[in-house]
């Protein structure tokens, strides 16, 4: 099973390359990794996408914890949570059927960002399951790129 | 507050932690440290002959004493060679704060003479690190490491300093605490789960405490003899625990697990409620997890949430120091008498003893000699393998910080000196280290620091040509092909024990080890007695790898 795990971390040199070298050490993988400055300068939020039972997800939540530099660990599956994947999409189009890429970019809310002479590329942000059906829809034309972002995750407010 | 440099900063912080000893070699960075030292009134710097010596040094001192152990060493190879002894110290859990030198701050990550990334190498076998780029940051970041390697499940702290920052100066106080948002290690154990431990405890009719190295680093051995006696609940204890209650007590069961006495195995797999108190169900100890302690609901007692759950499923887990909950069962356990489970395990021990056949000279046999002429009041560092494993069988352990050994790591070259620094933390202290011919190899270059120093360790060599434990897998598994065991070409161990300055004793034969010990002991020299034992006597029992502990093989027992 997926599972989001928030943490939040000290903004210091080091921090990322003990979270990754944690997982690789003890056998985890993850899925996705997003990280950036929170409303707090001097902290961090890492976003991490990992794969596991529940006695995995139950050991990388410990054991991130166990790291002096980590302040908090939240397992979004056991909150209610909204999620985001941004993605930007670089298709083959030729300009006489740009108008159809515009329509699908209309239904899913994907913004163009860039028109080239044989090229488009598109942003899509959206839960993952959208972001990729998106993707699958723009195949037939032919996709040159595709750059994602790992997952970003918060708590629904009260 | 007058300004001083960064290496005076550190002198600040050692004093104030109460730091009398620092185990090292110096090196080109590290020199505006080492003058500090020149100065009067600082702790004392001791010179060891490498560096992983100097961090098992800090290491057995920190087990000897309790307190932190620290150890210092200069950039690049000064710190790798230091890596051993943090990934020692950190498997087991014993506080140390290793200072490095770093090349100057301009030159980090430009590959610069004797660079190495130590932080970053030793991540994974710390329990924290810190790279001090700024000498005001230094007071702070050296108070955390010391707050961090001694409290919670203690651990290795590396601090590394660059040139630039030990000389350069500031006026910056030193704060006297850290306050640390990512690390509040819970120490009192949550009531509800203690008065649940104490009600399966009421309720078990074959209970059993499982005691590991947390209940010594807690300070809880009383606390655990006082439960053990109300209650009457037999205990064993893993490697890193022996001491932490009287063997020569009946309800003691020695050591569990794969080398342990069959009556402590047989009674994990017959127990109906085994109490782990600061032990982590290491693969050791359970053989095979689906076969371990198969009747029994699991009560675990631990300070790190993470080892909860993480080899075996708990039914009862208790997060907190051992001394604290032990406290709380203590007050909430009824007196029980338990005679049958009693009885039942008095009968495996009649029927099932540790045993060894008394011909020729047998390292089992010096083993007890060693604990008859000390009293059993000896501190007994130990190499790793199957020294280690006959001091753990074969010597009455009593007394907690008594026994030192590598338990999680198993780092062959440790023992001899974690006894110099358990000599020196413990100066009036007999200290032994039983060692086998190819381990003591491994940091031989010690003596010196022992003799120069004046720390009278007395190595026990028990020579068997081999590489033992290695052999005895060969013989028992690999069809006897002893391929890389045999130690062809040893030394003459003591013409070298002599040409270093210390006495060194040959003995061959059994009525020779007790005078040869009896003289050792009572002699304020560094000894090293080199006792030619039967080369091809094996640890037994033993549980094979993967297998179900009761599943034991081999020798009389």
């Amino acid at each position: 099973m997926r599972h989001i795990i928030s943490t939040i971390v000290e903004n210091k040199p080091g921090v990322l390359a003990h979270i990754a070298g944690l997982f690789a050490g003890r056998g985890f993988n993850i899925d996705s990794l997003a990280v950036g400055e929170t409303e707090d300068p001097a902290r961090s939020r890492m976003t991490v996408v990992v794969r596991g039972d529940d006695s995995v997800l139950e050991q990388v939540r410990k054991q991130l914890g166990k790291i002096i530099d980590v302040i908090k660990v939240t397992d979004f599956s056991d909150v209610e949570f909204v999620e985001r994947d941004l993605a930007l999409v670089k298709v083959a189009v030729k300009p006489e059927r740009r108008r159809e890429i515009f329509e699908l970019c209309e239904v899913f809310r994907g913004k163009v960002v860039d028109i080239g002479a044989k090229q488009i590329t598109i942003e899509i942000s959206g839960p993952e399951k959208k972001v990729e059906a998106f993707i699958e829809l723009l195949k037939p034309y032919g996709i040159r790129e595709v750059v994602r972002t790992g997952r970003i995750a918060i708590a629904r407010g009260d | 507050m007058r300004e001083r440099d960064g290496a005076h900063i550190l002198m600040e912080v050692l004093k104030s932690e109460g730091v009398e000893v620092v185990f090292g070699i110096p090196g080109g960075v590290v020199l505006p440290i080492l003058d500090a030292f020149y100065d009067p009134g600082m702790p004392r710097f001791l010179l060891t002959r490498h560096e992983q010596g100097a961090g098992h040094a800090a290491d057995g001192y920190a087990r000897a004493t309790g307190k932190v152990g620290v150890c210092l060493a200069t950039s690049g190879p000064g710190a790798t060679n230091l890596v051993t002894a943090l990934a020692t110290a950190n498997f087991d859990s014993i506080p140390i704060v290793a200072i490095t030198g770093q090349v100057k701050t301009f030159l980090i990550g430009n590959d610069a003479f004797q660079e190495a990334d130590i932080t970053g190498i030793t991540r994974p076998i710390t329990k924290h690190s810190y790279l001090v780029k700024d000498v005001t940051k230094l007071g702070e970041c050296l108070r955390a490491a010391f707050h961090i390697a001694r409290t919670g499940r203690p651990g290795p702290v590396l601090v590394d300093i660059p040139a630039d920052v030990a000389s350069a100066k500031t006026d910056v106080e030193i704060p006297d605490s850290v306050d640390l948002p990512g690390y509040k290690p819970v120490i009192k154990g949550n009531r509800r789960q203690i008065k649940r431990a104490a009600e399966a405890i009421n309720a078990a009719e074959r209970p059993l405490l499982y005691v590991g190295g947390g209940v010594i680093i807690s300070g809880a051995s009383e606390l655990l003899r006082q439960l053990a006696f109300k209650t009457h609940i037999p205990v064993t204890t893993t490697l890193m625990a022996l001491g932490s209650f009287p063997e020569d007590h009946p309800l003691a069961l020695k050591m569990l697990g794969m080398h342990g006495t069959a009556y402590a195995n047989y009674a994990v797999q017959e127990s109906d409620l085994l109490i782990a108190v600061g032990a982590r169900f290491d693969d050791r100890i359970t053989g095979d997890v689906k076969r371990f302690a198969p009747h029994a609901k699991v009560i675990h007692i631990d300070i790190d949430p993470s080892s909860i759950s993480k080899n075996i499923r708990v039914d009862i887990p208790v997060v907190g120091d051992a001394s604290d909950i032990l406290e709380g069962l203590l007050e909430l356990c009824e007196p029980r008498e338990h005679e049958e489970w009693l009885a039942k395990i008095a009968a495996w021990k009649a029927k099932h003893p540790l045993a060894y056949k008394p011909d020729g000279l047998k390292p089992q046999y010096v083993i007890e000699q060693i604990c008859e002429i000390s009293q059993g009041k000896a501190v007994i560092c130990t190499e790793v393998g199957q020294n280690q494993m006959w001091s753990a069988q074969w010597y009455t352990h009593r007394y907690p910080r008594h026994f030192i050994s590598s338990g999680g790591l198993g780092t062959m070259g440790y023992g001899f000196p974690a006894a110099i620094g358990a000599q020196v933390g413990r100066p009036d202290a007999l200290v032994v280290d039983i060692a086998g011919d190819g381990s003591i190899q491994m940091n031989i270059q010690e003596l010196a620091t022992a003799v120069y120093n004046k720390l009278p360790v007395k190595i026990c060599i028990l020579n068997n040509g081999h590489l033992g434990m290695v052999r005895q897998w060969q013989e028992l598994f690999y069809k006897r092909r002893y391929s890389g065991s045999t130690l062809n070409g040893n030394p003459d161990f003591v013409r070298l024990a002599e040409a270093y300055g210390a006495r060194g004793a040959r003995i061959t034969k059994a009525e020779d080890v007790r005078p040869a010990l009896a003289k050792a002991f009572a002699d304020p020299s560094v000894w090293v007695l080199d006792f030619v034992v039967e080369p091809e006597e094996n640890v037994f029992p033993m549980v094979p790898a993967g297998e179900a502990i009761d599943r034991m093989i081999g020798g009389m027992a």
